[in-house]
């Protein structure tokens, strides 16, 4: 087993909550794992990705190959653009649909969806309307994207659910409960859309 | 025990496993979160006997602390990032003179890309400069392992050891196997021999020829110490030497089947300074014809590379152009330093555009520059000298504020300057923490000549940039410049929000006409910090 997973957003959207529950499932399944983070001035609204690598081999480079990542998971669609030249031709993109328009020359919304629509493996989702729906907070939104990229993912999903309630225990169980919930909701939308064809 | 730890952490655990006394540091990207991870166990109590662990003011400072505490003959780590070794190059140097009775590491973390910084200088350069041995680690694993060593090493021979790191070093994660509990600290002692903390010539002399003595055994522990490994290629006429991580960039193209040609080089991978001499001649003597130097940050081995084998022997790397130039190494470059195609990928989407950082909505810096800008505007050639900070974002989109940003406390002495050349009005912008890291003893030479300056500190309340860590003056401002000199009614205070716009404005007029030394401080807490505070008030 082995995945190379770019994590994108902008700084501050809380992309390394992501890599957080990822790697509680990974270290509790016995996979290796190496997590290359952004610290410093690129937090403050900029461009901000994580390289994390799971493998059940010891892994050498902190820093994903180009053309070596199997999944790329943003929470912005234009910041999931940047990295689609570390993708590998199989690779898959799950992406939040909604933009974060913090610059005066972001490109046209509908232009950056179809170029992310234009990769035949892609799960494009409204994270925050999904996370409303599952009754969870906005700041649960990240939750969704990490639930629809469970499929890509190589663990299974009852051990990520598993993980989900292990990073959030100490906030109570309520908060562990809308996170299941926001994981659920996102998990189901990939998993129809998968089924449903491309 | 497993942990899951960035390597600053790692570094952190190894320090004070090794039965650490005090950390010394400024803040500064990436090396913030070694000091933070050993608040953060001292605080819960898990460091065995409490540790000092405050900020300093800044790494000169933290330097000659340490070099104090290790004088007692405890262990004492100081940490940096790679322009840090500048500010306290005269205490690190002459450190190496003394030497040291307990354990000093010294933690550089250089930032080749410059992704936080102004510059990626190599911090070997200072291990060399200072004839001391140096660690580069080239996993967390090692890092931690290799910091407990460094300590060891200080000791036994009684010198400084710096341990270098790079970005992607210092903000990596992985699972890092550690000791059960730290080792006991080191009781008190004093060093045997006075003289050699007493740098009269007539001492500093015969301890310079220490130091000089030392250097091959500095060598032969390079080679012995199990740090640097050579490893004989069954097609030994190629050789790759690596440093730090750049041994993993290495081993992960290796591991692809069109790199097979090259899996039969000697590789001899680096991670303890001096270079081990004997390994290299051994590679020599094995047949290397062409020896490729893959290293993160300036061309430094590569350079002592050329002269330490024979002249038809071809050394390769960032000088030669088969590596970039500048820059953090990659996968990707050094697959293609190895001369193989790049793995088949979809092209660059070009859509896509740049996303610079920016001063956070509602931070205090955007008010303060909102009102210094209509200000400027109504002279005819303001200056403004910047500082380093988040307001250094100043400089872009929307404000264009700056016009000057160079390095800690720098706009203070350059407003002087520029005063001092005739310019009008010469303004300073730095936020509370950089001023008193460096601006404040330029404002004494200000004061000195009452220089027609207005240095605007912009006091967030914290070191803002590296995360909202305690800043030294906090609380004190004001009493700082009344002692250093300043006229107290040419210390004004205002507070940046939009509703005081225009009081800002007429105390920023009133103090730019004004012919002599003055300072606005504009105060208002950090909204990231704010934010915290209030959700631990809820709790």
């Amino acid at each position: 087993m082995k995945k190379n997973i770019i994590l994108a957003g902008v700084g501050g959207q809380g992309i390394l909550s992501i890599a957080t529950v990822i790697g509680e499932a990974a270290l509790a399944e016995g996979l290796y794992l190496k997590q290359a983070e952004v610290h410093g001035m690129s937090q403050r609204g900029g461009d901000v990705q994580s390289n994390l690598r799971l493998s059940s081999d010891p892994i050498m480079s902190d820093l994903i190959e180009k053309g070596d990542a199997d999944l790329i998971i943003s929470l912005e669609p234009m910041e999931a653009l940047r990295y689609v030249s570390y993708l590998a031709p199989d690779g898959w993109i799950v992406t939040s649909s909604v933009p974060f328009v913090n610059i005066p020359n972001y490109p046209e919304i509908e232009d950056v969806l179809s170029h992310v629509k234009a990769f035949q493996n892609h799960v494009l989702l409204d994270v925050e309307t999904l996370a409303k729906e599952a009754g969870a907070p906005q700041q649960a939104a990240n939750m969704v994207l990490l639930g629809a990229a469970i499929p890509m993912l190589g663990i299974d999903h009852d051990k990520m659910i598993a993980g989900v309630q292990r990073v959030f225990a100490r906030k109570g169980e309520a908060v562990v409960a809308t996170n299941v919930a926001a994981v659920e909701v996102g998990y189901k939308y990939a998993k129809e859309k998968m089924q449903g064809g491309k | 025990m497993k942990h899951l730890l960035l390597g600053d952490e790692a570094i952190a655990q190894g320090a004070i496993d090794a039965g650490l006394s005090g950390v010394y540091a400024y803040p500064g990207t990436p090396s913030t979160e070694i000091t933070e991870y050993i608040q953060m166990q001292n605080a819960k109590g898990k460091t065995g006997a409490p540790v000092f662990c405050r900020w300093a003011a800044n790494e000169k400072t933290a330097m000659e602390a340490a070099l104090g505490m290790a004088y007692m003959g405890k262990r004492a780590l100081v940490c940096m990032k790679h322009v840090g070794m500048n500010v306290c190059a005269d205490a690190f140097m002459n450190a190496a003179i003394t030497g040291v009775n307990g354990g000093l590491v010294v933690v550089a973390a250089d930032d080749p890309s410059m992704h936080s910084s102004q510059n990626e200088q190599d911090s070997r350069f200072y291990g060399k400069f200072a004839m001391i041995p140096t660690i580069e680690p080239s996993n967390q694993q090692e890092a931690y392992d290799m910091t407990q060593a460094a300590f060891d090493l200080s000791e036994k021979m009684h010198t400084p050891v710096l341990l270098r790191v790079t970005t992607r070093m210092a903000h990596s994660r992985a699972v890092v196997e550690t000791k059960d509990a730290p080792q006991a600290q080191n009781t008190m002692s004093l060093p045997e021999n006075v003289q050699h903390f007493i740098l009269l010539p007539a001492f500093a002399k015969r301890n310079y020829a220490e130091l000089v003595a030392a250097q091959p055994e500095f060598v032969r522990l390079s080679e012995t110490s199990g740090h640097n490994r050579y490893v004989r290629g069954t097609r030994p006429e190629r050789a790759i030497v690596t440093c730090g991580i750049a041994y993993n960039y290495l081993m992960e193209v290796l591991h692809h089947k069109d790199a097979n040609e090259w899996r039969e080089a000697s590789v001899l991978k680096i991670t303890q300074y001096p270079l081990p001499e004997t390994m290299i001649s051994r590679m020599v003597e094995d047949g290397a014809k062409e020896i490729m130097v893959i290293e993160e940050g300036q061309p430094v081995v590569e350079e002592l590379m050329r002269g330490m084998v024979p002249s038809d022997v071809k050394v390769t790397g960032r000088l030669t152009g088969e590596l970039p130039r500048m820059g953090e190494l990659s996968p990707d470059c050094v697959r293609k330093a190895l001369g193989l195609k790049e793995l088949s990928t979809p092209e660059a989407d070009k859509i896509v555009v740049g996303r610079p950082p920016a001063l956070c909505q509602g931070c205090g810096h955007r008010d303060m520059y909102a009102a210094l800008n209509e200000v400027a505007r109504e002279y005819p050639q303001p200056r403004i000298f910047g500082d380093i900070g988040c307001y250094t974002l100043g400089a872009l989109s929307p404000f264009h504020a700056i016009h000057a940003c160079v390095e800690m406390g720098a706009s203070v002495t350059m407003a002087k300057g520029a005063a001092d050349a005739g310019q009008h009005p010469a303004i300073a912008v730095i936020g509370d923490s950089t001023f008193t890291h460096s601006g404040m003893t330029g404002l004494l030479d200000c004061v000195n000549s009452n220089a027609n300056v207005v240095v605007l500190i912009s006091d967030n309340l914290t070191t803002g940039m590296t995360g909202g860590q305690d800043s030294a003056g906090t609380g004190r401002l004001e009493q700082i410049c009344y002692g250093v000199g300043v006229e107290k009614e040419h210390v004004r205070v205002v507070v940046p929000l939009p509703k005081n716009m225009e009081e800002i404005k007429q105390v920023l007029r009133e103090e730019i006409d004004y012919n002599g030394t003055s300072v606005v401080i504009a105060r208002r807490e950090c909204i990231q910090t704010l934010k915290r505070h209030l959700k631990q008030a809820k709790k």
